[in-house]
């Protein structure tokens, strides 16, 4: 089982990024639940979604205690909000922020953790670009994808054309490329450089 | 057809299949996206005849859908929590008339203090009242479910409401098997009333009923749900023939044969239990999870035989009888031999708190070492608890004891914690 | 020779045995074949004006539809004593479901009706004033929020007169309920703002609202069967004296009913779409006292310890009404 935590604030698309991964898993033949943990609905409040996928029948309904992958949407919510809970250290990082991972203020937080599954992207960036809205959650998910190699490219492409339909459902997964390509270039020059 | 869908959505989809001719609800977290579904495909035209109707009440929802099903139309309705408390009278109203009416109860807390998270105390409010309750494991079993109740409600005149728990089934995206219209039209025939109004055949229905004649009225409305006891079953099988699927039906046993121990639940948290069973079985533990679909009519004897050669039982429930204790409990109690068996209530996820796997555990190994108390609120702040104690001890104005909680936590975020 | 000229008041609201009158003009009370939608044998008081309003109601309700009409009622006066166990009164289909929900279920008949395309038959429901007024409030307001198709009929008489005579929110002030006794300083029930359901009937701009009394019989029928040539929702307000709550002879119902219309305090008028189209006009106004010495709900505003100001604030009331209105009568043409 694979599952993942995504942290944001209201408004921004938390849930729907966790339903749109669930459907790229569901159309790869697996299992996939999605689900989100409320508060009362209000924009810019802290909102987390889960997400799990499994090659078996998923029977629990319970939060993601120990998400493999943590995708935070936000980079305000840094210093308020528990993200990394249950994280293991084999676990996956990725970040909404222009900054380098290093800049963000974790001290000694990821030391034991794996540098290369530690990732920031400039979802907010690329979403203005493509989209002229700065909602970051379906760049992540192409981030996503290329960090982690979980779900492939083709599933993230169409569940977001399935879900934003129209040109709208074009530009988003444009950006998702975008920041599939992103991550994707920073992995293999994190490589390049540790193997020089 | 397998759809990665929405629960609620897959709840309206399968509602519209069963051909309702009046719909009626007020919207209430966490049952707004199932009735904005039915309402969008009755105002787009895939779901008619059908009347959607937008009341301003629940009171007026259920009063609406009494009226509608009085005149013979398939009648539906949804609510939760608060909604289901305000519609109460005319819950009892629609039961003591003999209405066939389905509704779907999104299972939410009930306040004060307001909580929109799920629990079960919005359903065990109106456990009385004379409706068959019905609880759903998984999405796919709440959209199986809705069809298999119509079905019911209609075979016996008994209104019936299928519960699903609030945000953690309701607004879980997962693979639902979507029945089709020529399947729900094999099972579910047209709506043949018992009791009409009718301009051909007057009748009057709702008259005054005194002592002379009202305990009996009471026992025919216990008699169709003890018939429920044996419809439920038979429906929920011709629904496995046709299906492959186990939905529905009065328990769900599962690693029981052998068990020492075993844990009793209704709704979503059979899945987490499943698996934390799984765990302690691997571990060599003899444990088993039973899964009570059928809440009302309880099935004792199905109970019974299902727990027969348990040594102890664990319930874990998500309401409790303030000031008594647990719910689901005492129903268990009356139906086992419980002299002879060790009976532990576990009240847990009031108000929408996390039910986890690894809680779930704890409580296991508690168990199987027989040091659980016999009542337990899991993963309960004692500190907390006996601080807001301490204060209203020290001061008569000691101010709402719930501000006084949240304050003491300092809560600034939702928090999950591990 | 001289002439001079005789006004022949209508024989109808004074006689509605009707032998007088041509058969079209006569009541539907009056004809044989008529429904009897409400058949004797009901266990209402001796003089009870919802039992007489009723009837003449549900009958030109099913005169106006060719016998298509099912009636939804709310607790109270009528349900009970229309019901009373083993037997049934109603000879129409008939619902009874709760205090304060019978808009709401009418508006369920209704929408089963459409969707079962059951076009011609109609949907009348009914309650007092406490059903109406005060507990039903939310659900009339909604079902004319969405102007469903049912005609509302509210039979007033001014109490919650089932339970004992208590308070509703259409008792009038200074009346005597058990829950405004005449005590104190401020005997009967308070001046409060009132709530004028005809008038918020008509902001909802439904397309039929009207006001009747049992004293004109004709008039009420002839509503009933106006109300029923529209579609979506109307509401009918009929004032009904309780002999037993108003302290009255149950020999005077209509009687005090007319005296009601014809001192202002209940103005009876026609509305629709939100714009009064006719009111029944005032031949001789009659004062309020008139009206309320004959009702031992008032008797502490007089005898001896009387309450003129409370007699005057009550026919500044009525005074209001007929401004408001327009309910005297245009000045009748005098032969020279």
């Amino acid at each position: 089982m694979f599952q993942i935590r995504i942290h944001g604030r209201g408004g921004q698309g938390v849930v729907t990024a966790a339903e749109i991964l669930s459907v790229a898993a569901f159309d790869e033949g697996r299992h996939a639940q999605a689900f989100p943990s409320f508060g009362s609905e209000r924009t810019g409040a802290p909102v987390v979604s889960f997400c799990r996928f499994d090659d078996r029948e998923i029977r629990t309904h319970e939060p993601v205690m120990e998400p493999d992958a943590v995708i935070i949407q936000d980079v305000t919510l840094i210093h308020q909000v528990d993200l990394f809970s249950g994280l293991s250290s084999d676990g996956y990082v990725l970040i909404n922020t222009s900054n380098g991972f290093s800049d963000l203020g974790f001290g000694d937080f990821f030391d034991h953790y794996r540098p290369e599954r530690l990732m920031t992207c400039p979802a907010t960036e690329i979403a203005l670009e493509h989209l002229g809205r700065p909602l970051p959650n379906a760049a992540l998910l192409g981030g996503f994808a290329a960090l982690t190699g979980e779900l492939t490219w083709d599933a993230i492409d169409k569940a977001v054309r399935e879900h934003f339909s129209g040109p709208v459902g074009e530009r988003n997964a444009i950006a998702a490329k975008a920041a599939f390509d992103y991550v994707d270039s920073k992995i293999k020059e994190t490589a390049r450089a540790s193997t020089n | 057809m397998l759809r990665q869908i929405e629960g609620s959505k897959a709840i309206a989809e399968t509602v519209a299949l069963c051909r309702p001719e009046v719909v009626c609800a007020y919207p209430i977290s966490p049952q707004t996206h199932i009735i904005e579904a039915v309402g969008a495909m009755v105002k787009e035209g895939t779901l008619a005849p059908c009347e959607f109707i937008n009341v301003e009440s629940e009171f007026a929802a259920m009063s609406v859908a009494i009226g509608a099903s009085a005149t013979g139309a398939r009648a539906y309705t949804a609510t939760a929590s608060q909604g289901l408390l305000f519609m109460m009278e005319a819950v009892y109203n629609a039961a003591g008339l003999g209405l066939p009416i389905v509704m779907t109860l999104a299972n939410r807390a009930i306040g004060a203090p307001i909580n929109i998270w799920n629990d079960h105390s919005d359903a065990m409010a109106v456990r009385d009242s004379g409706w068959i309750q019905l609880f759903a494991e998984s999405n796919q079993e709440a959209s199986d479910l809705h069809v298999q109740a119509f079905r019911l409600a209609e075979e016996l005149s008994v209104p019936v409401m299928v519960c699903v728990d609030g945000f953690i089934l309701t607004h879980a995206v997962e693979g639902v098997d979507l029945l089709d219209q020529s399947f729900v039209d094999a099972f579910l025939p047209p709506y043949e009333p018992r009791q009409m109004l009718d301009t051909e055949a007057p009748v009057s229905i709702g008259a005054m009923v005194g002592p002379e004649a009202f305990e009996e009225v009471r026992y025919l409305a216990h008699l169709r749900q003890l018939d429920a006891l044996e419809r439920i079953p038979a429906i929920a099988s011709e629904f496995f023939e046709a299906t492959g699927r186990e939905s529905g039906g009065l328990v769900r046993p599962y690693r029981t044969d052998d068990a020492d121990t075993v844990i009793v639940a209704m709704g979503s948290v059979l899945g987490t239990l499943k698996d934390a069973v799984d765990a302690r079985r691997d571990l060599g533990e003899r444990v088993g999870v039973l899964g009570v679909t059928s809440f009302r009519p309880f099935p004792s004897e199905a109970v019974r035989d299902a727990l027969a050669s348990a040594r102890q039982v664990v319930v874990i429930e998500k309401a409790f009888s303030i000031g008594a204790g647990g719910v689901l409990s005492n129903d268990i109690a009356i139906a086992i031999h419980h002299e002879q068996t060790l009976l532990r209530t576990v009240v847990a996820g009031l108000g929408g708190r996390a039910i986890t796997r690894r809680s779930l555990e704890k409580v296991l190994e508690e168990a199987s070492r027989d040091e659980l108390a016999t009542l337990t609120f899991l993963d309960l702040d004692r500190d907390a608890v006996d601080r807001e104690r301490a204060r209203m001890q020290a001061t008569r104005r000691s101010g709402p004891s719930a501000e006084n909680l949240l304050r003491d936590r300092a809560t600034v975020a939702p928090k999950v914690r591990a | 020779m001289t002439s001079q000229r005789v006004h022949f008041y209508q024989v109808g609201s004074f006689a509605v045995g009707n032998r007088l009158l041509n058969e079209e003009e006569r009541t539907i009370q009056a004809q044989a074949d008529r429904t009897n939608s409400i058949d004797s044998g009901h266990r209402a008081c001796q003089g009870c004006g919802e039992a007489l309003g009723a009837r003449y109601a549900l009958d030109a309700a099913m005169r106006a539809t060719n016998g298509q009409v099912v009636a939804v009622n709310a607790t109270g006066c009528l349900e009970v004593f229309s019901t009373p166990y083993p037997e049934t009164s109603w000879r129409i289909p008939w619902l009874h479901s709760l205090f304060g929900n019978a808009p709401a279920v009418a508006t369920g008949v209704a929408a089963a009706l459409r969707a079962k395309g059951k076009k011609d038959v109609r949907v009348v429901a009914q309650a007092g004033d406490g059903g109406t007024v005060d507990i039903g409030f939310g659900c009339l307001s909604g079902m004319f929020e969405r102007n469903d198709d049912v005609l509302f009929i509210c039979y007033d008489n001014e109490g919650y007169m089932n339970t004992g005579v208590q308070r509703s929110g259409a008792t009038p002030p200074a009346a005597r309920t058990a829950t405004t006794e005449a005590v104190g300083p401020e005997p009967g029930n308070v001046f409060g703002q009132g709530k004028d359901v005809p008038r918020i009937a008509m902001a909802h701009d439904i397309p039929y609202v009207a006001t009747a009394t049992v004293a004109d019989l004709h008039d009420l029928e002839r509503k009933v069967e106006r109300a029923m040539e529209f579609h979506g929702a109307r509401y009918l307000h009929v004032l009904v004296p309780c002999p037993l709550g108003w302290g009255s002879p149950s020999s005077e119902t209509i009687h005090i009913a007319r005296l009601a219309q014809e001192s202002g305090l209940f103005p009876v008028f026609e509305a629709e779409y939100g714009v009064v189209t006719s009111v029944s006009h005032i031949r001789r106004p009659v004062p309020v006292e008139e009206y309320l010495s004959r009702q031992r709900r008032f008797n502490h505003l007089f005898g001896a310890n009387p309450r003129p100001d409370i007699v005057a604030h009550l026919q500044a009331m009525a005074d209001e009404n007929i401004a408001r209105y327009g309910l005297i009568a245009p000045e009748m043409e005098h032969s020279s």
